[in-house]
């Protein structure tokens, strides 16, 4: 495959619960090291569309590829270990593990021992666990937390678990992250430092698709914009392009966002 | 995230060997049998920890996998293997050692297996009951492994009870002693008692080093992930199906090698051993041990089966610990022992809490 050709291509999406079409006919690209977002209302699909591409939901029809492989119908484990992470839209941690410990489970897909390496504590697996120690602290320190690494992730603040997954996502070494409103609980100096932290995710060559309702930080760091309404793609392009659609300012953003020029 | 078992381990070495000075010195030594047998059924209750307690899944058939070793070592023991050996296979399998001849009941010579080439079936065929039963259970999310494994120990225990080559009601006796070499054996020899104390608590020991070793090991988060939240863990790349399978898997073959050995040291098994009460009871005791919590399951395991086999419970032996469960479940989910647990570890942070800060690496967990 060229290298301009999409990291991730989501081809005619359809999913229906009962009587609610969540996703009709969502077709998009998300180009290589690019961030994208995907808004829209409350209920119009973006969750749903985030659990087809991660494998939770296989969809009614329809396919998704990730660097050319066909990934829909892969269980979600798969399509992790092919570089494809997610932070979820309620913090997911483990509760029963400390913050360190949570982000550590991230290099799973990116160690090998088993049951019999570790329980003989041979020395490549103590190897392999001082890496994993030392990266998940790193990544942890990346997001202003490393001084809460023995604590049970239970202890933190919300804003706080955002980040632990947001490292813990990292942890994989993912190619294409996915976040599920990455903000929303967050107050406005911890919403700047995750632009701040998303800015440098991508510019570590990570492409990023997320989800999010805070449109000043949507319209600041996204390079391109899908719009969900009612499960249906109403529109696509940059966020200038996006600011001055007549039917996104309709159904979503209001006037807030909207230039003059579309008034 | 270094696991530094070995320090509590080395400590409750000292505890086993004090123990067993104590009571020697006392001249109670007909103690010891029921600290033996006590800690054989410790073993299955720390297998048993890490499938309930770590990975969050529950069995109600350990007594049945418990069986399963001890009676695939007393069949294959005490069975007249005559015509087997002297069949063409009888040469080879003489020669390795996998055949053994034994006095016969009434003078002469008979040929068994030896302990050792039964306990490797018992192990085998375990592994491979424990894969039928897990695998389509552990496939689905939510706790379809209760429902199987209790069906399948009461399977175990009604086929136990019908077959005679098991014994029926009465069991299997006249197993012969397991030599371990160095003059050791596993047997109810009263010579050998202090030999089979160490034995046992050997075992112990070694099983709990191993298991906390895993327990902080890319498998063992693993575990503990798929407990914490199984999508998430998913998602994360780990195939929760497999290593939940992985840990009842293993949990079962501890289960049958307590099993084979403590057969071997009471020289018989009988079907009780594998009643759904006995399976109750070790979930019961995970549950009093605090779940993940292997050191509090070794405790609480030890000496309330410890008392129990002194018959300090009578005939409320079996509704005690079916009240126990009863009890934690509704009053104290976490344990009894967690308030003292949770004390412990703020204490221990409190007088560590400089290096916590200061060194990269913590105090063990
Ligand atoms: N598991 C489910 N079962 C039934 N209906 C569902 C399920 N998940 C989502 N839905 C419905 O599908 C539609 C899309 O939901 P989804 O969660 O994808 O929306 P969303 O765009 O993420 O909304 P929000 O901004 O509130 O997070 C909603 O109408 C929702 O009620
Ligand atoms: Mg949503």
């Amino acid at each position: 495959m060229t290298p301009a050709a999409p990291l991730l291509v989501v081809d005619d999406i359809r999913h229906r619960f009962g009587g609610v079409q969540a996703l009709d006919h969502v077709s998009f690209g998300v180009n290589r090291g690019e961030i994208k977002a995907v808004i829209g209302p409350n209920g119009a699909g973006k969750t749903t569309l985030f659990n087809v591409v991660s494998g939770l939901i296989r969809p009614q029809s329809g396919t998704v590829r990730f660097n050319g492989t066909a990934i829909s119908g892969l269980p979600p484990y798969r399509i992790a270990g092919l570089g494809l992470s997610r932070t979820f839209q309620t913090p997911s941690l483990f509760l029963n593990m400390t913050t360190l410990e949570n982000v550590m489970v991230g290099r799973h897909v990116r160690s090998r021992a088993g049951l019999l390496a570790a329980a003989l504590r041979l020395p490549a697996q103590r190897r392999e666990e001082r890496a994993i120690h030392d990266v998940s602290l790193a990544l942890l320190e990346e997001v202003g937390l490393a001084a809460a690494a023995r604590r049970p992730v239970g202890a933190l603040s919300f804003g706080q678990r955002r980040m632990v997954e947001l490292a813990r996502a990292l942890a994989t070494e993912p190619e294409l992250l996915l976040l599920d409103e990455p903000a929303s609980g967050l107050n406005t100096r911890e919403t700047d430092d995750l632009a701040t932290l998303i800015g440098r995710i991508r510019d570590r060559g990570i492409t990023v698709l997320l989800v999010e309702h805070d449109m000043s930080l949507v319209m600041d760091i996204a390079d391109s914009i899908v719009v969900l309404h009612f499960g249906v793609p109403i529109a696509e392009g940059t966020p200038a392009v996006i600011r001055n659609d007549r039917r996104v300012v309709s159904v979503y953003l209001g006037g807030d966002f909207a230039d003059a020029a579309s008034a | 995230m270094r696991p530094r078992p070995l320090v509590p381990v080395l400590a409750a070495a000292l505890a086993v060997v004090a123990l067993q000075v104590a009571v020697t010195a006392a001249g109670r030594e007909y103690y010891l049998t029921q600290t033996i047998m006590a800690a054989y059924y410790a073993v299955v209750a720390l297998g048993l920890c890490l499938v309930m307690g770590y990975a969050g899944q529950i069995s109600l058939g350990h007594a049945a996998f418990f069986s399963l070793g001890g009676y695939t070592s007393a069949v294959l023991t005490t069975a007249d293997l005559t015509p087997l050996a002297r069949s063409g296979w009888g040469g080879p399998l003489l020669r390795l050692h996998l055949l053994q001849a034994r006095a016969g009941l009434y003078g002469g010579e008979t040929i068994g297996a030896n302990p050792w080439a039964a306990f490797g079936g018992a192990l085998l065929l375990t592994f491979a009951v424990a894969l039928l039963v897990g695998y389509p259970a552990l496939r689905l999310k939510g706790h379809y492994l209760a429902m199987a494994t209790l069906g399948f120990g009461l399977i175990v225990y009604r086929l136990l009870l019908g077959t005679n080559l098991t014994g029926a009601a009465d069991g299997i006796t006249g197993v012969p002693p397991w030599r371990l070499g160095f003059g050791l054996e596993i047997s109810g020899d009263g010579a050998q008692r202090i030999a089979n104390y160490y034995v046992a608590w050997g075992l112990v020991l070694f099983t709990i080093l191993l298991l906390t070793h895993i327990v902080h090991s890319r498998a063992g988060r693993a575990f503990r992930a798929l407990h914490g939240g199984e999508t998430a863990a998913n998602s994360m790349g780990i195939n929760t199906a497999a290593y939940k399978l992985r840990a009842f898997v293993l949990s079962a073959l501890l289960a049958a090698a307590a099993g084979s050995m403590l057969t071997h040291y009471s020289g018989g098994i009988g079907p009780s051993e594998a009643s759904a009460m006995k399976s109750v009871r070790y979930v019961a005791l995970v549950a009093a041990g605090g779940m993940a919590n292997l050191w509090g399951v070794l405790v609480v395991s030890a000496t309330l089966n410890f008392l129990s086999l002194r018959g300090c419970f009578g005939s409320y032996d079996d509704a005690l610990f079916g009240a126990l469960l009863i009890a934690i479940v509704s009053l104290a989910p976490e344990g009894p022992l967690q308030p003292l647990t949770a004390q412990g570890r703020r204490l221990w942070s409190r007088l560590a809490g400089h290096r916590v800060m200061t060194t990269p690496e913590g105090p063990a967990p």
